[in-house]
């Protein structure tokens, strides 16, 4: 019995140290490291080439791509939108870059487009394939051309949750990635409400909450302090997610 | 001078306690994971209930670190570790090939492999008789202990990487192999409960055996046995 009690009092005391060791800032810093190290690791064993995320056919689409997060933007602004079918939506490009843009609905959809079947991955674990179809960010960034202190891409959302404003960042390497385009279609039709109509960004070799839902604005930045709490994203400011989100 | 040969090389022994570690916050923080999606699917995709091969419990906080649910904070943990892990086993891989450890007293001979010499350490085993056998392991330790470095942990730290969507564009033949996201996802939690098997059974053993002096010696490193055994 004395055993015993001895080996539950280890425990939580083990337990009571984890929890105690992750909210000091030595530990922050040592998951930043391990973080940084993951995505330096991913870069290096790419050896320079684009490394890609895989491709399916149209056989593997899922048969329902679920919603998750926000399933609609809850403002008078969207939902009058939504009744006219998004004709009036706009996206802006500005902040670190020569030519600011307004983008309408009709612009975007007359650049060239990428269509590809890829696999969404969310952090709680689960998977949904689907077909996305949009530009290529890399074509909007050329046209609008940022300069040189661009560092990261910032990107601005209509919706909410638990009353802050949803927005994520990338670097210029996976904004520039053949594979990140702004989609404006799913599975060949309109992009559904709970998927982020009228437009989301996908970022493939990233988890599913980079994936930015009804997008208003991107914006060049040469830092991401002062946008929301600084750390980069919706997710990251309010429970500490990681910014690089490719682990 | 001659220098008394050590039981086990430093090497094995960093490594062993390095893993230690690691396995308990992995394994743990893991189990926190679980907790954010608990359901498990083969092939790809996976989401609904319907699709699901296992639906997973909901492991209570004392399992757990933290010991509340905490995706993001679980991840840290787990993200951090799997570094540790995965460069350990790298190291003693090499370590352990290049010193003979492996060939000489992990991979099992020809000849241990009869029936009747298995059978043999079962049933010593049995009798609570651990110090028997061929050189420093006995059959079943070798198969065990191989089983766990070359099949085990590897597995675990491969289908880890296939989760890891940047990793996966490295290398995305890894995903076919364990047969998509999914299915990797479900071997790493099956492979999770074996090595935590593993992790019970070894420690029982090593009570069993003498815990003072097994301990000891993968701290020290301990003395070679030279000899025949009594």
């Amino acid at each position: 019995m004395k055993r015993r009690n001895f080996l539950v009092a280890g425990a939580s005391a083990f337990l009571a140290g984890c929890s105690k060791i992750g909210d000091t800032l030595w530990f922050e810093k040592l998951v930043d490291g391990a973080e940084s190290w993951h995505r330096g690791l991913h870069r290096a064993l790419g050896g320079g080439r684009i490394t890609m995320a895989p491709e399916y056919d149209r056989s593997a689409i899922s048969p329902f791509f679920r919603g998750n997060g926000s399933q609609t933007v809850d403002t008078e602004d969207y939902a009058a939108a939504e009744a006219e079918g998004f004709a009036n939506w706009e996206l802006t490009v500005d902040g670190l870059v020569a030519n600011p843009m307004v983008l309408s609905m009709d612009q975007i959809r007359s650049l060239p487009q990428r269509t590809q079947v890829t696999r969404h991955d969310c952090v709680e674990g689960w998977s949904a394939i689907g077909e996305w179809t949009g530009p290529q960010l890399s074509n909007i960034l050329e046209a609008a051309q940022p300069t040189g202190e661009a560092n990261f891409i910032v990107f601005h959302c209509a919706d909410t949750l638990s009353g802050s404003d949803y927005y994520e960042s990338c670097d210029m390497d996976d904004a520039m990635h053949p594979q990140t385009i702004i989609a404006h279609q799913l599975n060949g039709e309109a992009l559904p409400v709970r998927n982020g109509a009228p437009l989301r960004l996908r970022l493939e070799r990233q988890l599913g909450y980079k994936h930015a839902k009804y997008l208003t604005r991107i914006e060049a930045v040469a830092s991401l302090d002062g946008i929301g709490d600084g750390y980069g994203g919706y997710w990251e400011d309010r429970a500490g997610y990681q910014w690089y989100a490719g682990i | 001078m001659s220098k008394v040969k050590k039981r086990h090389a430093l090497s094995t022994r960093l490594w062993h306690w390095t893993n230690a570690i690691s396995v308990i916050i992995l394994f743990m923080s893991g189990l926190n994971i679980s907790n954010a999606h608990r359901r498990l699917y083969w092939g790809n995709d996976g989401y609904a209930v319907e699709q699901a091969w296992l639906e997973v419990p909901r492991f209570p906080g004392w399992m757990t670190i933290p010991d509340y649910y905490s995706l993001s904070a679980a991840r840290d943990w787990h993200v951090l570790f799997s570094l540790v892990f995965g460069f350990a086993l790298l190291a003693f891989m090499i370590s352990a090939f290049t010193n003979g450890h492996m060939v000489r007293d992990i991979f099992a001979r020809a000849r241990e492999w009869s029936p009747s010499n298995i059978w043999n350490d079962i049933k010593e085993h049995a009798k609570f008789n651990f110090e028997h056998g061929e050189g420093k392991y006995n059959i079943l330790q070798k198969i065990t202990y191989s089983s766990v470095i070359l099949i085990l942990i590897p597995l675990m730290i491969f289908t880890g990487m296939v989760m890891s969507p940047g990793m996966e564009a490295v290398w995305p033949w890894m995903t076919d192999l364990f047969g998509g996201r999914q299915s990797a996802r479900s071997l790493h939690f099956i492979a999770a409960w074996l090595l935590a098997l593993f992790f019970v059974v070894h420690i029982l053993l090593v009570i069993a055996a003498g815990p003072i002096k097994h301990i000891r010696d993968m701290i020290t490193g301990g003395k070679e046995e030279t000899g025949e055994r009594p």
